[in-house]
């Protein structure tokens, strides 16, 4: 069981069923749901659109475009069937809030995608949870099999007519597949290889039909927009930021946990107040705000509002809510390794930028960290780095290089101290400490 | 299929006569239907790959193939008891290292070893999406968090008491 935690300054909208027993559908109707769903029929695709606009709500996947617009896109007239994707495949490091929202709501996923099919006619969805929540698997399945006995799903959902099945499954570990173009190749059965875009999911998607894939969080936060009103929830977080966010932060803070915050919390406040601060009356050092993909902020850059217009002007991005804290005993080109060795393994091999690029940055890493590295390596991680960027086919090469070229960017004097036979300082640091005690 | 000859339970063979009806395209249900066989026999062996092909109508190949892509699927058995622990970013920060050496040693297996009696496999893994709660591991399926040097060997004890080892 994985819970959330609160704080005062806490907002619950997509958290305001959990741990309230709403895994069970009758529950879950008694806390409002399912009333979402009907609203939705009542409005029609262009009404259930433009509420969805309204909202303001942007995509907590990671890349913040707009739920509405994005729906919006799927052609009206489709000779191939539609199709609902959820993307649960939640695997970037430093996120864990989608499994939350399947553990203790799994049916706010399951409306969330019938109010999606609605919107854009379409009669089958799919859930993709990552393969190591098989546990929440179980918990979806069962919801699934509810929302279908009470005739929410299959054959006539709520008498309207309409006819909306939805299939759960797990991935098999793949932090790839958590790409929105190669999930759709793992859901039909391939390697999780991404798709060359033009053509976009929305024109030409799961199995050649248009197709809206979002995030789990995105999803179930879908079903609160008409329980609450566009309005109202647009109006919970700043401007082109609609609503709630939930921000897992971890790393070196007193509270770590999943809390459900104001798009636009300031982040100093969230570690300080929210987190509790850094343990062990440690100095913070620097905080990875949005999951290992984006950049390293430093900790006169954190007095900002966390959403993607404010952490983007900042030069990071809110990313997937994933806030990573480190204090000042972590060394960053052990930080940096740790996060590229991540990357190369998860790289796909398909597109030579990301699979040799992450390699060599590996390798250099390993080298510069052990103390084997010359000045010019340094240069060599960044310009390795910089000629990653938007040369791959999927975003992962992105991922890889950009937090890469922040930390050489901002602890150049750090990645220096380790050069010339130097090795690591802060490992040397830590022996001596141990030779002590 | 389900009167065709098969490798699995007859629970697992009617799960899979249903599975590949689900979706509009067989092939669709390869990756839950290798999960759910690797549950039961333990691995992807050849057997499996070789029926699970001919079920979907694709190749052994082809099977293969997807097999090599995802982490979470094997060719060779591993331990009953197949321990996995995080060592990434969120888990590192909290003595993660610390935890897998402690299993390392505890278990007296290298990362991808298995133990001499077949209970115990140690794998480094990583972000098991458990960020809020390092550092972590999971045994099969089951989340172990906030774990200790300590802690994980109580867990490690825990799975060892449920096998009937060790009485």
């Amino acid at each position: 069981m994985a819970f959330l935690t609160t704080h005062p300054d806490c907002v619950p909208v997509v958290s305001y069923r959990f741990g309230k027993g709403a895994t069970s559908i009758d529950k879950y109707i008694e806390l409002e749901g399912y009333q979402s769903a009907r609203k939705a029929l009542e409005l029609g695709p262009d009404g259930i659109i433009a509420e969805m606009k309204a909202s303001n709500l942007r995509g907590r996947g990671g890349a913040g475009f707009p739920t509405g617009m994005k729906w919006s896109f799927v052609p009206k007239q489709s000779a191939k069937p539609k199709y609902v994707l959820v993307n649960g495949d939640e695997s970037e490091p430093g996120t864990c809030k989608d499994r939350l929202i399947f553990e203790h709501d799994p049916h706010s996923v399951i409306e969330g995608v019938i109010i999606g099919g609605l919107a854009i006619q379409a009669k089958m969805g799919f859930i993709y949870l990552r393969g190591e929540y098989r546990y929440l698997l179980k918990i979806m399945e069962r919801a699934v099999e509810e929302a279908y006995a009470k005739g929410f799903l299959g054959k006539n959902i709520f008498g309207s007519g309409i006819d909306f099945d939805i299939v759960t499954q797990t991935g098999a570990g793949a932090y790839e597949v958590g790409e929105e173009s190669a999930l759709m190749e793992s859901l039909e059965g391939k390697r999780g290889v991404p798709r060359i875009r033009p053509p976009f999911p929305a024109v030409v998607g799961l199995y050649g039909g248009p197709t809206i894939i979002n995030n789990a969080e995105t999803i179930a936060t879908v079903p609160h927009i008409f329980r609450i009103g566009a309005a109202d929830y647009a109006k919970i977080g700043t401007e082109r930021n609609g609503g709630t966010r939930l921000f897992c932060l971890s790393g070196h803070l007193e509270r770590p946990g999943v809390y459900e915050l104001p798009m636009g919390y300031n982040l100093k406040k969230m570690i300080y107040e929210v987190g509790g601060g850094i343990p062990n009356g440690k100095k913070l050092k620097a905080v990875v705000p949005g999951g290992s993909s984006t950049p390293v902020l430093l900790p006169e850059e954190i007095d900002i509002g966390m959403d993607f217009d404010q952490v983007g002007k900042a030069g990071s991005m809110l990313g997937s809510g994933g806030v990573v804290v480190l204090d000042e005993t972590v060394c960053i080109v052990e930080f940096a390794l740790r996060t590229m060795k991540f990357y190369q393994h998860e790289s796909c091999g398909w597109c030579i930028p990301c699979r040799e690029g992450t390699d060599w940055l590996k390798k250099s890493l390993t080298r510069l960290h052990a103390g084997g590295a010359v000045d010019k390596d340094i240069d060599n991680i960044r310009y390795l780095a910089e000629n990653m960027m938007g040369r791959t086919f999927c975003p992962l090469g992105d991922a890889a290089a950009m937090p890469t070229i922040g930390f050489v960017k901002k602890f150049r004097k750090e990645f220096e101290d380790h050069l010339e036979g130097r090795g690591c300082p802060y490992h040397h640091a830590r022996e001596q400490e141990a030779a002590l005690v | 299929m389900s009167t065709q000859p098969t490798i699995f339970s007859p629970e697992l063979a009617a799960r899979f006569d249903k599975l590949v009806t689900l979706y509009p395209v067989k092939r669709s249900a390869l990756v839950p239907m290798l999960l759910y066989a690797q549950d039961e026999v333990g691995y992807c062996s050849d057997t499996v790959i070789a029926e699970i092909a001919a079920r979907i109508g694709i190749t052994e190949l082809e099977v293969r193939n997807v097999i090599s892509y995802y982490s979470l699927l094997r060719t060779k058995p591993v331990g009953i008891y197949h321990v996995q622990v995080c060592t990434n970013i969120s888990c590192m920060l909290r003595g993660a290292n610390q935890v897998f050496d402690h299993c390392k040693k505890s278990l007296g297996i290298e990362n991808k070893g298995v133990t001499p009696d077949g209970l115990f496999s140690l794998e480094e893994v990583e972000c098991i999406g458990a960020c809020s709660w390092a550092p972590a591991a999971q045994v099969n399926y089951d989340y172990h968090e906030n774990l200790t040097p300590e802690s994980v060997d109580k867990v490690l004890a825990d799975y060892r008491a449920k096998s009937g080892a060790g009485k």
